[in-house]
């Protein structure tokens, strides 16, 4: 019998209250290793706040986080030092070059042989040509690209990737969804992808949350999901979610 | 507590440096300013007056050292600034990087940036306007250690201020030297200020540096033991400083400021 992969990622029971706001409601699911689990919902369902608590950049109302089996906090600089983020609001300083900023970010994570994991790393983005390029120069598209090779410094076993393609061409985006696929499919790490391309989430995700008001109302397979719930699509599925956020719990789905 | 994360924020300044000389410019460029000012101005009242007063180094000393703090001060709080300008908290904080290691690199970094400076300034105030360090012997080192420990606290707990309140803030940390002068008694003594102004005095380090400055200055005995309670202060006062910046960091982090730190609209 083959045994589950490892989880990387535990979420239990997690909230978020902002004053009387809940921000995030009792949420939980976890990410094994070699899966990518879409995160979805409409602009302020909670999805960034989740992201932050995983990050450790915004502390739980209550709940908990778990990555690799160390509790966030807890032992969060060990959980972070095997987690690693990408996400279009949280750019790198602008007046560093590209292989500045890795270098830096490589001596944080303390990434060992740091010197070798940087060339492979540009080689894998295709950033060797602007590495003494200032990311505040770059194209959007580029500093994406930036930002994913950060991502990947210390071989996270969880990586969190907020829209990392919503700046990219087709063409890049493409090539972006297939190296996080091959990364996954590797093993090597689990990864929660949020986006709000529902083309991108059906090619990618091997299982979606759909979040509202802060609650997981769905979850499921995104090739599978519309069809279980009267959508053609997940396009569908979404907009219907985003416009009656009061839909049945999310046990009454399962 | 890790050497290689200390390195990445220390790092991170020497690359701005490096690209972009014109940050360079401040470390020398008020300092030689104030050096050029009041070397002439004590050249003035030297050439003036039969007061027995050295004029060079009673104000040119007391500018020199109170610069030396503002620098140090500065360059705590300019490093940090850094990483507000840039937005760059988010991935600094998700890092796993603890905020022991953080602010050591900034102090490690205001210690180079500040030593530019106080070469620039000493260079200027030995060449041009003769001042010289040798009456004040042995009590140059607590001088200096003691100046250089509160301008790392108050640094510190201006970088604080920045983190709970927000990039706006910067400007209530700029002035905050010029606010601390008239109490530290930097060309008085201190026995000059109302009563009120003595007990706030009592509380600053450098009151004592000056006080001892111009004791030595004047041929007149140190009172060591006063030293020796201003430094005790200082150190209080950076390990208070330090705790300050932790404390905010976990507010910042319960509340969700620092998530959202990258809005400049964070109040």
């Amino acid at each position: 019998m083959i045994s589950a992969p490892p989880v990387v990622l535990e979420v239990r029971a997690l909230s978020k209250q902002f004053g009387a706001m809940p921000a995030v409601v009792d949420v939980s699911f976890s990410i094994r290793r070699g899966e990518i689990v879409g995160l979805l919902g409409p602009n302020g369902a909670g999805k960034t706040t989740t992201i932050s608590m995983i990050l450790g950049v915004l502390d739980a109302s209550s709940g908990s986080v778990s990555v690799a089996g160390l509790d966030i906090g807890q032992r969060r600089a060990q959980a972070l030092a095997r987690s690693n983020f990408a996400a279009t609001y949280a750019t790198l300083p602008g007046n560093l070059t590209v292989i500045q900023n890795l270098r830096v970010f490589g001596l944080l994570y303390c990434v060992p042989a740091l010197g070798e994991r940087l060339e492979a790393l540009l080689r894998q983005f295709d950033l060797d040509h602007l590495r003494n390029a200032r990311y505040g120069v770059l194209s959007s598209g580029e500093q994406t690209r930036v930002n994913l090779a950060k991502a990947l410094l210390n071989r996270p076993e969880l990586l969190l990737l907020d829209e990392p393609t919503a700046s990219l061409d087709p063409s890049a985006a493409l090539s972006i969804r297939q190296q996080m696929r091959a990364l996954a499919q590797q093993g090597d790490c689990g990864i929660l992808w949020t986006s709000h391309n529902m083309y991108e989430v059906e090619q990618v995700c091997d299982r979606v949350l759909f979040l509202s008001r802060g609650r997981i109302l769905l979850e499921g397979d995104p090739r599978r999901l519309p069809g279980q719930h009267g959508a053609r699509t997940l396009e569908e599925l979404f907009i219907h979610i985003a416009r009656e956020p009061l839909a049945p719990s999310r046990e009454e789905h399962r | 507590m890790k050497l290689r994360p200390v390195g990445g924020i220390v790092l991170r300044q020497l690359y701005l440096m490096r690209s972009s000389p014109i940050r360079v410019i401040p470390m020398f460029a008020w300092v030689v300013v104030d050096i050029v000012l009041w070397g002439f101005i004590a050249r003035y009242l030297n050439s003036i007056g039969n007061s027995g007063i050295d004029f060079t180094a009673q104000l040119l000393g007391a500018v020199l050292f109170w610069d030396f703090f503002t620098r140090i001060m500065q360059g705590v709080t300019v490093a940090f600034l850094e990483d507000v300008w840039s937005r760059n908290f988010l991935n600094l904080f998700a890092a796993p990087l603890l905020i022991s290691e953080y602010v050591c690199g900034l102090v490690i970094t205001s210690i180079g940036t500040s030593a530019f400076g106080l070469l620039a300034m000493l260079i200027l105030a030995t060449s041009i306007f003769g001042l010289s360090f040798f009456p004040l012997g042995a009590l140059l080192i607590p001088i200096v250690g003691l100046l250089f420990v509160f301008g790392l606290a108050l640094g510190i707990l201006a970088s604080a201020m920045v983190l709970r309140w927000g990039p706006a803030s910067e400007w209530l940390i700029w002035p905050i030297p010029a606010l601390l002068a008239p109490f530290a008694g930097v060309f008085y003594p201190i026995a000059t200020l109302p009563t009120w102004m003595q007990t706030v005095a009592a509380a600053l380090p450098p009151s004592y540096v000056f006080e001892a400055l111009r004791s030595a200055l004047a041929g007149r005995p140190v009172a060591t033991d006063s030293l020796l309670w201003g430094g005790t202060l200082a150190l209080a006062q950076v390990v208070l400083s330090a705790a300050v910046f932790g404390y905010v960091h976990r507010y910042v982090v319960r509340s969700g400021l620092l998530a959202r730190y990258s809005a400049e609209n964070v109040a």
